[in-house]
């Protein structure tokens, strides 16, 4: 359909909630920024093929992700320094958590194999229902559950099994330490 | 570690336990998204738009790749 005054308002007010999506899944808000532009320019390139009527957040969230996963492919190097740098792009840090908290569960979460993390957070954070979520990331809605679940386990294995306090940035000990004894 | 269930001196109330952690994960996961959701658009969002729909080509002007989805 062609580019209406409505559609683009649209387009505009899903910008929030990908930009959430982008620095969710990579944890860099300089190239999540990056990553939301081109997103805008693709789409806004091929509006012609969005359907009137269907899901335009979840028609935007795929190409983010597939976006997000052919430039991840190239950039895996530079995975190593995201660490630190997802803080820095907010404002404040959530008024319920505290700031150690938070950052212990930002790190958790960007261990997490990429596949688990972004099922996890289109369905637990942006709200998408299974099947949508499925569609997006192109696989059967079973799956979406199971990495759902696995992600789930695995990040209360990494933050709150036997305790948190005593652990350093490493979440590599934490989920040894979860799955065994001292 | 392959044991699935780890026998510790404190075993864990399964259910009531697990549901409380995984409100816990939500909720923290919600919190991390809502506050970059609350920052709402960026300027460079909203003047990319602007343009675009002013038939200028922010991203020739960028440098950004032209190709397209859904080609290949």
């Amino acid at each position: 359909m062609p580019l209406t005054d409505s559609l683009r308002d649209e387009i505009l007010a899903s910008v929030p909630s990908l930009r959430a999506f982008a620095i969710s899944l990579s944890g860099k808000s300089d190239r999540a920024d990056d990553l939301v532009q081109e997103t805008l320019l693709r789409a806004l390139a091929n509006i012609d093929s969005f359907q009137p009527g269907s899901n335009l957040p979840a028609w935007l969230f795929t190409i983010l992700r597939n976006l997000f996963r052919s430039d991840y492919r190239k950039r895996r190097r530079e995975v190593e320094d995201a660490e630190g740098s997802y803080s820095k792009t907010l404002k404040s840090q959530p008024a319920q958590s505290s700031h150690l908290e938070f950052e212990e569960f930002r790190t958790a979460l960007e261990k997490l194999p990429q596949d688990q993390r972004e099922a996890l957070i289109l369905v637990g954070a942006s709200g998408f229902s299974y099947e949508d979520a499925a569609a997006i990331c192109g696989c059967a809605v079973g799956t979406i559950k199971s990495r759902v679940n696995r992600a789930r386990s695995k990040l209360s294995a990494m933050l709150y099994v036997d305790g948190t306090e005593d652990f350093g940035p490493d979440s590599t000990v934490r989920a040894v330490i979860g799955g065994g004894g001292t | 570690m392959k044991d699935p269930k780890p026998l510790t001196n404190k075993p864990a109330p399964k259910s009531g336990l697990n549901s409380e952690i995984q409100a816990r994960i939500g909720h923290q996961l919600r919190a991390m998204y809502d506050d970059v959701v609350k920052q709402g658009v960026p300027d460079r969002f909203a003047d990319l738009i602007r343009k675009l729909d002013a038939g200028e080509t922010p991203g020739a002007e960028e440098g950004l790749p032209q190709n397209s989805i859904g080609r290949d």
